[in-house]
């Protein structure tokens, strides 16, 4: 809140300075960096053994109800994201779908949730700052108190990951916030704290690049130590080393995001889409900025205005003989 | 010019005024609904297609049929083209309702309406929002426009004192009248570049705000020439043809120009494979530019828009193409991917009509309790 106000009056102060710096203007905004401290996750797809432990914990932590998509009430077996699924794991199969972390005949696991972006577009997108960046860890925070439940980060999330409750009569919207009640408490995300295998697994981004650097060194069949739930809980596994796909997704998609992804199946198979490395945000934003230039051309248009519409209807005004009752403005 | 708005009088009870009424009963049976039980409980609108009819026809299309009062206002007081000024204030009138319309549709459809405040408090403005830019325009101006129509209050209740002061703000009202609608009417083409790649490549271009400015511009004027034509039908005004002929000429022009902008722009993507491809959203690209070729056709032609009927023809052809391309920018063209599918529910629909019946009823009733026509504007136009 306090840093928001200070943004307002830096930016205040920001468009006064450029009225008297005759049109010079500061450029346009850049594609955000990593905050300093981001904290993410990193879900490995080849170790995640479909166990649905993770998406269990996000509802408990969250206080999110069990949902049903076969008619049976017993299990939790949403769909797909909701307003009462935070965390998802979706099965990819093809073929006869036996091979684990194959492409053909085979199957493969992707966890779906809010990426955490570098750039978020939702964050750009919401008038009210309801969606805010935390500036320590990156945390793509949700405020329900300032959202006006207008829907324009759902149409700007390029994941479609905001979720709406429409069946509320006073809706929020609805997304991960990376378990931030935990981590404000020193915690971690409760789906990666329960993750059985370390597919899921927490901690700061930099450590995160990381380990994925390290994961893609790996020799295929090769034994190796993969940590469990956070990256520095000195907790691990051995693993025989899967033959990655030679990319990180979020690494550097739409300016990269702090949840990210490894997987031996490429990731256009689970409906992830391949995204340039400019976020549609620069693109808005930018065309939005060169327009107003923070508000300065608009008044200096309307002051035009003024003087043009004072000059035409002062001049029109002149030629009629007025009667006295009659001067109202659209009227001669 | 010698003519004054005059109230038309008459019975305002007419069967179209009660039928309207009736639609506007239903429509806020359905509006309760939807307060009581939510959106979902009305609408169609899911996660995928989280904005609908409402957004895409209330506002998108409704604010761009009520650019009447933006396109006259900017002819009369800006070009100085004064013989427009008969047609001034009936376009207000009718911007007034739509753009009044459009704002109470968009709290019907916004979930946390009473948080709207926040959109007030400094610290919660979000400058990088073009959302944040579209809803303080839209409601700023919906209060210019209640100004700039206030004249005709005063001249039916003769307040003086209060003309007084209105006159000395007038020209700031006017101007901002300008200058609100060039601004939001652009954004509104700005706010689905942040759609990305769930919009077609067929609309989804860094263009889209000067198409937006355009299709405002000729849907403003192609409104004033099709409320001129029936309200001189029903309120037998007498013949408007030259003065609306003009419009037309105008009309025919910034049509040339957006028809030229727009394939020069899908050619150079390399989109026009795409366009011709026979798809659903090729074809309806195609539609969309043909209703407005129709009309650009039927409008450069001197012989043609002279012709009462034809004009009115191209008129409707132009509404018709803009709402089109609206309508696919903001929901034909829009395709989240993940299989979402969305058509209005028979409550959504019936809440637009309604917001619709609401507008006319109510553009009937103002037309003969206030000033709004001047009976003798024919004459004048044809000096
Ligand atoms: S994934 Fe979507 S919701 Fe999450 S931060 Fe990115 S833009 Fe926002
Ligand atoms: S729905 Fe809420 S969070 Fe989303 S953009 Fe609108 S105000 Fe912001
Ligand atoms: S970080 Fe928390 S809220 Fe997000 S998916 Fe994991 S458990 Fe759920």
């Amino acid at each position: 809140m306090k840093m928001k106000r200070r943004d307002f009056l830096k930016g205040a102060a920001g468009s006064l300075a450029l009225l008297t710096l005759d049109g010079k203007v500061v450029d346009a905004r850049s594609v955000e960096a990593l905050p300093p401290h981001a904290l993410g996750i990193l879900y490995d797809s080849t170790l995640c053994v479909g166990c649905n432990a993770c998406m269990a914990a996000c509802k408990e932590a969250n206080q999110m109800v069990p949902e049903a998509s076969n008619g049976q009430k017993l299990w939790d077996n949403p769909r797909d994201l909701s307003a009462q699924t935070l965390n998802i794991i979706k099965k990819y199969s093809s073929g006869s779908g036996i091979h684990k972390d194959q492409d053909q005949d085979g199957y493969a696991f992707i966890k779906r949730q809010c990426l955490h972006c570098v750039d978020p577009s939702c964050v750009t997108a919401c008038p009210v700052s309801a969606l805010t960046k935390d500036k320590e860890t990156g945390i793509v925070g949700y405020n329900r108190d300032a959202c006006i439940g207008c829907r324009y980060c759902q149409v700007a999330c390029p994941y479609n990951i905001p979720k709406f409750e429409w069946d509320d009569p006073y809706p929020e919207i609805v997304k991960c916030q990376l378990c931030s009640h935990l981590v404000a408490k020193g915690g971690i995300s409760a789906c990666c704290s329960v993750c059985p295998t370390g597919a899921s697994l927490f901690g700061p981004v930099a450590e995160l690049l990381e380990e994925t650097r390290r994961r893609l060194q790996m020799k295929p069949g090769r034994q190796y130590d993969f940590p469990v739930s956070s990256i520095d809980s000195g907790k691990s596994h051995r693993f025989k080393a899967p033959r990655y796909i030679r990319q990180v997704y979020g690494r550097e998609e739409l300016g990269g995001t702090q949840v990210m992804y490894m997987s031996a199946v490429p990731f256009e198979r689970f409906g992830l889409p391949s995204f340039p490395k400019e976020s549609f945000v620069s693109m808005a934003s930018g065309i939005q900025y060169a327009i107003y230039k923070g508000m300065v051309y608009p008044l200096v248009v309307l002051a035009g205005l003024v003087f043009m519409v004072k000059k035409n209807k002062n001049s029109e005004e002149a030629d009629e003989n007025t009667p006295p009752t009659d001067q109202g403005a659209h009227h001669e | 010019m010698s003519d004054h708005a005059k109230p038309l009088g008459g019975r305002i009870c007419t069967p179209t005024f009660l039928i309207c009424l009736l639609v506007v009963g239903i429509a806020l049976y359905f509006a309760g609904k939807r307060f009581l039980y939510g959106i979902g409980s009305v609408t169609n609108m899911n996660d995928g297609f989280p904005w609908g009819l409402w957004i895409a026809y209330d506002v998108v299309v409704g604010t761009a049929f009520a650019c009447g009062g933006y396109v006259m206002a900017l002819m009369v007081y800006i070009l100085n083209r004064g013989e427009f000024h008969p047609l001034v204030r009936p376009a207000l009138l009718a911007s007034m309702f739509g753009y009044t319309l459009a704002g109470i549709s968009v709290f019907l459809d916004i979930g946390r309406y009473l948080n709207v405040y926040n959109l007030y408090l400094p610290w919660q403005m979000n400058f990088h929002s073009v959302m944040f830019e579209v809803a303080m325009c839209i409601g700023t101006y919906i209060f210019v426009l209640w100004l700039e129509f206030t004249p005709a209050f005063v001249e039916r209740w003769q307040l003086k004192n209060f003309e007084k002061r209105l006159n000395r703000v007038i020209f700031a009202l006017i101007a901002l009248g300008v200058l609100l609608p060039t601004m939001h009417q652009s954004s509104l083409g700005t706010m689905m570049l942040m759609a990305g790649y769930k919009l077609s490549p067929l609309w989804h271009t860094s263009t889209l705000p000067l198409l937006f400015l355009l299709t405002a511009l000729f849907m403003g004027f192609a409104m004033v020439v099709f409320e001129a034509t029936i309200s001189s039908r029903v309120y037998r005004l007498g013949d408007e043809t030259s003065i609306l002929a003009q419009i037309g000429r105008i009309m025919s022009w910034i049509l040339a120009i957006y028809l030229l902008i727009r394939f020069q722009n899908i050619f150079m993507r390399g989109e026009m494979g795409t366009a011709f491809s026979g798809s659903f959203l090729g074809n309806m690209f195609l539609l969309e530019n043909l209703m407005l070729l129709i009309g650009l056709f039927l409008l450069a032609s001197a012989r043609y828009r002279t012709n009462p009927r034809l004009l009115f023809i191209a008129a409707l052809a132009v509404l018709i193409g803009g709402s089109l391309f609206r309508f696919n920018t903001y929901i034909i063209g829009f395709d989240p991917g993940t299989g979402w599918k969305y058509f209005p529910s028979v409550g959504e629909q019936m809440i637009t009509y309604g917001l619709i019946a609401f507008e006319i009823a109510a553009y009937t009733l103002f037309v003969k309790v206030f000033p709004v026509f001047s009976a003798s504007h024919a004459a004048d136009a044809n000096q």
